[in-house]
Formats: C-alpha cells, structure tokens, sequence
C-alpha cells in the first residue's frame, strides 16, 4: 500500500515502545525466523506511528491530492507542482484548458516543491535545538527533489503566554529557527503563532518549506537502477537521537525535559548549508539518480524506502558511513538520526564526481553499498546484520482501526459574558494571539534571496519568481497556519474555517492556489475521544479542501501530542501556495476610499439564519462563555475568486481579511499614523441577542475581508450576486479608528492600537 | 569583473550577483578555496555566516588565504565592499578597523533602517549629498560597532564614517541605533577610500521589484571605481 504521505519527521520519537508482540509475530511469521537485533530495531522505528502512519492512514484517504498542476503527490519527500506558464497566473479556473502541454516536458517550466513537519516533541525537551533541526530536516526534503530552497515557514503553538513557561519556550524555539534559519540563508516568510491552554505542556512547531527548480532537474526519492552506488553525504554519523522514530509516539512525561534530553540532535547549520551548495552543484550537473535525506529511522529509514520505492533492494555495508565516535555499533550506525546528512543514488561513473564535489564543499562521502535488485541487506566486518524483503519492511506495517468517539462535540448552548465594548476591543486586540508578532519575525531573516515582495506581518507572504511565467514573472503567494481555538471549539467545522482563512489569506493578495500541504496534530489515538476529534478535523480540512479546489500534495502527522497537563487541541495546520501576476494590495489603508466588507452575511442580512457567532472565538477565550462556532459560508470557491478579483481590481486601496479576532481586529491591524477609518458596523434584519455588538465585532467567521476602494461601483459589479459587499464607512487621514457598532461608539487613535498589538514585544524584550 | 567571495557559510553571495548584474556589471561568484581570479577588478565580502560564525564573526575567513589576496588586491588599488559577515571579515583581517560584536538587544534584528550620508566625496556615496536620508535593510545578530575613543576620533577626523543609524528625518539618536553602533556608526572607509564595510545590505535595496533602490546607488559607486 502506497503511503499518502512522506515519511515524517527528524527527531519526532514519538513512539519509544519495543516492537509489540502483534508486530513481533508478523514479522517472524513472514521472515520464517527471529528477526535480529538491528532487524527489530528497524521494524520498531520504521512500523512507529510516527514513520507509518498506522493510526491516520485510515483518515488519509479523505483528502484530494490531484491536479494538473501536480507533478508529485504525496509520497515523497515534498512535493512539487508546476508554476503556471504565460498568464494563467490569474486564471481563476485551472481545470479548463491543457494546461500539462508544455510543462513537465518544457525546459522553462519551473516547479516548486512543497513540505511541512513537525518538531513537537524535541521542542518541549530542548525548544532552541528541537525547533533548530526542525528547520533543517524539511530544508533537506526540499533538497531531495532537486530544489534550491527558497522560504521558511513556521507555525508555533504554546501554552498561556502569561505563563513564565510558555514564554520560556516560545522564546528558545524562535532563537532556535532564527539561528538555524538565517545562517543556512533561507528566509522565513510566513508563519503563526498561538497561544492556548491545550498547549501547556505540549508546545507544537510546525515548519513548511518551498524550493523552486527547473523542470528538468526534478530528482525523486524512487530508485532507479541495480547497480548504482548508494552514497551518503554530509555530517558523520554519531550515536545522537538514537530510536528517534520511536520516542514520538508516546506522551511526554512529567520529566521528558530532562530524560529525554540526549535524544535531541543538535543542528549544525554550517554543514546544512555546505549540503545546500553541494546538492546544488550535483543537480546542475545531474549526478543524481535517486536522493531522500535522512531523518526519522536515519539511515536504515532513507535507504531502505529509496530502494522500496523503485522495486528494488540495497546491500549496504554499514563499515563504510563515516563516523564521529568509534565503536558504534551496527543498530546504532543504521538508526541514528545524525543530521544533516543525504542519501544518493548515483551511476557508478559518477561517483567520482560526486567525491569531489563532497570535497569540495568539505562534507563527508561515503559509498555506503549498491542499489540490487532484491532484499534490503546490510552488512558489518562478516557479520550479516540486516536481511529482509524490502517492501515488507517499507511498507508492511498493519494500519490500526482505532476506534473514534465524537459524541463528545455538540452544540453549546449560548452563554456570553457581557464586558463593555471598549474594555472587550482592547483586551482582544492586545491579546498575544492577535497581536503584532513583530517581535518574532524580526528575529528572522525574511529577505535574504532577493525575493520577499511583501514580508511577514502580512495576510500571505509574495516571493517573486523572475523566472517563471511570462514577461517579469510572477509573484508566489505562501500563507500558513491553524486557530486551535477553532477546532478546540468544533473539530470539524474548525478545521474546515482553518482551510478557507488560509486561502482566504491568498485571496486578498489577488493570488489563485495551486496546492497545500498539511501538518495533522494530534493526541493519544488510543482514547477515542481525542481520536474522535482528531479523525473530525482531518475530515474538515480534506472537505474545504476539496470544496475550494485545492489539492492537498502532502503533510505530516503527529501524534501523541499530550503531557501531564492534558491533550492539545486537534491542531491541523495548513500551508498553501498560490500565485498572481498582479500587484498585491496592502493591508494599511490608504486614506481616502470607501471601506467594504465583503462576505459578511450577518451585516448583509443576506441570510437571516446566519447571525454572528462567538464560539471559538478570542472573545471567549478571554472572556468566558460559550457559543457554537459560527456557521461558515456556503460558497466558498465564490468567496475565494471574489476575494481575489476585487484584490486584483484597479481601483482597490487595500485589502485585509477577517479572521482571528473577528472585524474588530482587521480594522485595527489597518488604520496607521497616516490613515485611520471611520465606519458603522451594524445588522441590517437580525434583532436580539445574534447581533448584539460584541458578536458583530468578534466573531471570527472566516471568508469575510475589508476592502478600500476609489471604485466601490466597480467592486460591486465583480461581486454582484455572488458575495455580498457592504459600504461600512470611509477610510480618513487622520490615523484614528472611529466605529460605531450597533449603537455602540468606539474610538481608538494609531498610536493607542499600536501599543495594544506591542504585547509580545513588550513583555519579552 | 567583480568577484564575490563566497566562503563556506556566506549566504548572500548570490544577492550580491544579482544585484551587480542588475546595474549591468560583470560579477561572478568565487568559491575561497579557488583564490581570488586574476582579472578582479572589484571585490565584495558578502554577507552570511561564514564557518558558521562558530569562532567568532568572520574570524575564520579571515584567516583564509583568499582573505589574504584580498588585501594584497586592496593594496594595489582594488575596490573592496564588506556587507554585513563581509564586514565583519574585513575587520578581523585588518582591511578596516574596529570590530562588529553582539547587538545590544542580544537579538538577531531584521528591519529596514534609516542611514544618514555622512560624507559625499567617496566611490560609494558620490551619488548622495551628505545628510541625505536612506533606506536600506539589515539583518544581524552581531552589528554593534566598536572602536576605541581615539580610533573612532581618527576615523571622524579622516571623515572616513560613511553612514550612520538615523530617524526618518536624519537624527542620530539612541532610538534609530539598532544595535548599540558606537556613534550609531553602520559603515566606514578604511585607510583608503575604495575600501569600505557596511553592515545595512545594500544589494537587498537593488532590484527595482521589490520596492526599495537606494542601495543600488551605492552598489554603481563602487562598480564603476572598479571598471573604471
């Protein structure tokens, strides 16, 4: 059975337990013998929950991952999609027309590959050096395809800020990332940050990366020929993060921070960069037949799934990896999880070549063994240690049936505390999770590479691709993210309004998707609950994807996201690419349009049995109470090529969606020194409680954005009956934000909103 | 043709090529262990970590033979820009003086700031008037300038400070030092006039897409003192 997805992460040891007797007895039963030691080793990592997915598998198969626009789905170490040729950037329907003529086999198509991991686990127990190889593991699966990479995206999920705790990690996994980051030269772009109580004990970092390559050096993790020499690049091998595989699929305990300290691998971004520049120099000289990097199950994982892959085997002699401490033993050599190191497959008449390279670049080089046509051998001296069929090991781990209970989620009745509108805009546009995360990307560099055109702090992320396109190229739109809060509140509905807000994130840039990856997290998938709502947020993620359009190419799961303090929310991550060949609109208003929302059916009264919702909103994560999770749009894909047309028509100001921190906290994030607004928020039909002014203002539906225009006409004929618009008011120099809400009167100056959204920076430096 | 140093860990030596080749000069990346070519008439550091910065900033390279026949070039005439890890290289191989040490803040900034010209009469600023306002990116951990008192007096006297950190209307104050600079200094002349460093990034303030260009006004000085 195909996996769906990439083998996942570094370090996750997310699932320390020995082979267990089911699994014990298949394999003894299929090998016709006790495996060895080094064979069980294997199969405890490479059958772990977090290398097979056997707990998830099952849930996989809801998401769409075709389009022909994808080169390589799920499977490989990233996936990779081809940019769009000539004008189709703006296209906003890409299933007409034959797009493939010209790609694949055109040597000025160009593809960017797409990926994203997970480093929960090492982050709690060493957040500056867990967060560190995170970086450098999904940079390496960018490299495996033949790419150069290109940008970093990151998304952070800690407990309470006010906690000293949460702050202590939060502050040690951004250093980590910065650290790392910026001294391999890959900027970081895009990202999240959140904060919420289900994270306490449990932090989650989540880190995507995009790579950008000419069609024709695309390289896969699928082994071409018996007889090619396998060949192992990079950093010696040391006994660092050994069982690495498995120590991610079991909760953290109480005193994982320090018993499991060894196990986390210290990252060498020196050598990650070396690796960059020598993979480099082999894929412009085409010298690589096949490549995966090594991370999770190192070596013994890499090789065997690249030979897997083609049909093929490996005889591998584990004397040969070039190594840091002397003595180690063969189960060692085969599982650490050293990193910075790749895996080729390269024609003997290239070896050579490939030596020098190493040399050049000062790496290490080893000719670790050959590609054959059968069996996955390894030797050490004259002892045979490993000698297995391949695709048994690869691929024969029985998924699970876990049972799942979502009996759990229903639909709260409404219970809302009542602060005053002043006090409540305040404390939600100054909360950690909706303020100004300046404070982190600072800290990253988000411009080396010449091709940041607009820089974190922004709905999406623009990288402009000179080279691909017609003419000046064409920008790629990258957005990343989750609301636990969302999904916390309702799994599924929740993770649906996570994919919509991150498209809708595209959509104001005027950008169309071309494809997304997802980071699946999730808790213990032996309480049914926490499976339940699990198993409820995969199924809305692959829903919205599917409902707008939006293959899924790939991701990463995790589980056993619990600690002493509890589970964590379902918490599926989502990062999306897309492009256009427009210039974007800002999100800070010019200062004289006219302000529209758009999408908002609340104050349209378009449809009365919508009224505003409050559940899993900031609100009431910081106020208390309780509502149900607001009911999302019904037209999406319209919203979506709406949003990016009116982003892309010539008389738009700006534009900025609505999401985490309702209307309130899109108005804020807009008005500047220079240019403040004045506008009235009101219901049109609905009376009574659904439209009070907090639930105007907060609610956090996602799908909705505000737009300033010189051409309100012109915006209303582009949304004409698909999305509603409504003229709230006009944007003004002045720099204040003035509001009426239902009655209600707000008003904030530049100056005031600006030190609300200053927390994190103020509370940290 | 202008040569770009690229040692193990620089990272912005292809900016630094991009950025050249855009103002329609000849550049090429040269990896330091292939010795610097013969027919540079121009070299930049560039920016990055080279070796990691594991030792100290740019000490490594420092050291490196290249660095070497990179002031035996600087001897003879050959212009030389240091940004930012190239900076701090040219300092620790003597081509400038003082030295680059952690910011202030502890933390790795990556902002645009605002530099005033200091002196106009250089290769690098003969496009601005002093006290012209600019705009330019940086990104370091370890910018914070320092000198002793009576090298920094040398150096004023000299008028060999180039540009310092300073608010959108030209003031030097504490608040526009991102990193501590001594005298909000962010770039300086050496002992002759066609070498200097820089800590802001000029090549990320040159291609016209991305909405920023004074840099691209320091980046011609110098290219055309090394073709010229």
């Amino acid at each position: 059975m195909e996996k769906r997805f990439a083998r996942g992460g570094q370090t996750s040891r997310e699932n320390r337990m020995a082979l267990d007797d089911a699994d014990r007895e298949l394999v003894t039963s299929e090998l016709g013998r006790e495996p060895t030691p080094a064979e069980a080793a294997l199969f405890e990592n490479l059958w772990s929950e977090h290398c097979a997915y056997r707990s998830s598998r099952p849930l996989l198969s809801a998401f769409d991952s075709g389009g022909e626009q994808v080169a390589i789905g799920p499977g490989d170490d990233a996936a990779v999609v081809a940019l769009p040729i000539g004008n189709e950037a703006s296209s906003a329907d890409r299933t007409d027309g034959d797009a493939k003529n010209g790609r694949g086999d055109d040597e000025s198509a160009w593809y960017v590959t797409l990926g994203i991991e997970s480093h929960n686990h090492p982050s709690f127990v060493d957040p500056y050096d867990g967060a560190a190889t995170g970086v450098g593991g999904i940079v390496r699966d960018t490299l495996s395809m033949g790419a150069y990479p290109i940008a970093l995206a990151d998304c952070l999920y800690f407990g309470d800020f006010e906690r000293e705790h949460s702050k202590y990690l939060f502050e040690g996994v951004v250093e980590g990332i910065s650290d790392y980051a910026n001294a391999i030269g890959v900027p970081t772009v895009t990202g999240s940050v959140a904060f919420h109580p289900g994270f306490e004990g449990n932090p989650l970092v989540n880190v995507a990366c995009v790579g950008l390559l000419p069609s024709d050096r695309l390289v896969t993790a699928v082994a071409q020929d018996a007889g090619n020499d396998l060949v192992l690049l990079g950093n010696s091998t040391g006994r660092d993060g050994l069982g690495g595989a498995s120590f991610a699929s079991e909760d953290l305990a109480e005193d994982a921070e320090t018993a499991d300290r060894p196990a986390v691998q210290v990252g060498d971004p020196y050598s990650e960069k070396l690796l960059i520049e020598a993979n480099e120099a082999l894929c412009e000289e085409g010298l690589v037949e096949s490549a995966r990097d090594l991370g999770a199950a190192g070596l013994g994982g890499a090789s065997s799934e690249l030979v897997a892959k083609g049909g093929l085997g490996a005889a591998i002699d584990l004397g040969r990896v070039h190594q840091r401490e002397p003595n180690m033993a063969p189960t060692e050599v085969l599982l650490a999880e050293s990193q910075e190191r790749m895996c080729y497959e390269v024609a003997p008449e290239n070896t050579d070549r490939v030596k020098e390279i190493a040399e050049r670049f000062e790496l290490g080089c080893s000719v670790i063994g050959r590609v054959v046509e059968d069996r996955y051998v390894c030797t050490h001296g004259s002892e045979r240690v490993v000698d297995l069929p391949v695709e048994f090991l690869a691929e024969g781990a029985p998924a699970y049936d876990r049972p799942a209970d979502a009996s759990a989620v229903g639909t709260p009745d409404r219970d809302l505390p009542s602060p005053s509108l002043e006090e409540a805009f305040a404390t939600v546009v100054g909360s950690p999770n909706t303020a100004s995360k300046e404070w982190v990307y600072r800290q990253y560099d988000h411009e080396v590479g010449l091709r940041t055109r607009v820089p974190p702090g922004d709905d999406a992320a623009l990288l402009a691709i000179r080279e691909a396109g017609s003419g000046s190229g064409i920008d790629l739109a990258f957005a990343a993210g989750a609301e636990p809060n969302w999904t916390a509140c309702d799994p599924y509905v929740g993770a649906q309004a996570i994919a919509l807000e991150v498209a809708t994130n595209l959509a104001v840039k005027g950008a169309t998707p071309l494809a997304a990856v997802d980071c699946l997290n999730g808790a213990n998938p032996e309480r049914p609950g926490t499976f339940g709502a699990f198993s409820n947020s995969v199924s809305g993620l692959a829903d919205m994807c599917e409902a707008i359009s939006v293959p899924v190419v790939g991701g990463n799961v995790s589980l056993y996201n619990d600690s002493a303090t509890g589970p964590i929310p379902p918490t599926p991550t989502l990062s999306m690419i897309g492009t256009t060949d427009d210039e974007a609109p800002p999100t800070q208003l010019h200062g004289d349009g006219t302000l529209l929302l758009v999408g908002d059916r609340a104050v349209a009264d378009e449809d009365g049995s919508s009224p505003p919702r409050l559940g899993g909103s900031e609100y009431v994560l910081e106020f208390g109470g309780r509502d149900s999770f607001p009911d999302l749009p019904a037209n999406p894909s319209d919203r979506l090529s709406v949003l990016s047309d009116l982003a892309r028509a010539e008389g738009t100001l700006a534009a900025h969606d609505v999401s985490h921190g309702g209307l309130a906290v899109t108005l804020a994030e807009m008005v500047g020194e220079d240019a403040g607004l004045s506008a009235s928020i009101d219901s049109a039909g609905n009376t009574g409680e659904a439209s009070d002014a907090a639930a105007l203002l907060f609610d956090e539906v996602p799908g909705r954005a505000v737009i300033e225009t010189a051409d309100p006409e012109r915006a209303r004929e582009i949304a004409a009956d698909r999305v509603s618009v409504t003229e709230i008011g006009t944007a003004t120099d002045d720099g204040r934000l003035a509001l009426s809400v239902h009655g209600e009167e707000l008003s904030f100056s530049a100056t005031s909103i600006a030190t609300l959204r200053d927390v994190i920076d103020d509370e940290l430096d | 043709m202008i040569a770009v140093c690229q040692f193990g860990g620089s990272n912005c030596d292809r900016d630094a090529v991009a950025a050249l080749r855009d103002l329609d000069f000849e550049a090429e990346r040269v990896w330091y262990a292939d010795g610097l070519p013969e027919n540079a008439d121009g070299v930049v550091l560039p920016g990055g970590f080279s070796y990691g910065d594991y030792l100290r900033a740019g000490a490594m390279a420092a050291r490196a033979p290249i660095s070497k026949e990179v002031r035996e070039a600087a001897d003879r005439g050959t212009p030389v820009l240091g940004i930012c890890n190239g900076a701090q290289i040219a300092t620790e191989s003597g081509l400038v003086p003082g030295a680059f040490t952690t910011n202030a803040s502890a933390r790795f900034r990556c902002e645009h700031v605002h530099l005033r010209v200091e002196n106009e009469d250089t290769p690098w600023t003969a496009g601005f008037d002093a006290g012209d306002v600019l705009t330019l990116p940086i990104a370091h951990g370890e910018g914070r300038f320092e000198i002793s008192e009576t090298e920094l007096a040398t150096l004023e006297a000299e008028n060999r400070v180039l540009f310092r950190y300073c608010d959108s209307e030209g003031e030097v104050t504490d608040d526009a030092n991102p990193n501590g600079s001594v005298g909000n200094v962010a770039g300086i002349l050496g002992e002759r006039e066609h070498t200097a460093v820089l800590m802001p990034h000029p090549e990320r303030a040159t291609l016209p897409d991305l909405g920023r260009t004074d840099g691209r006004t320091i980046l011609r000085g110098f290219a055309e003192a090394a073709s010229g």
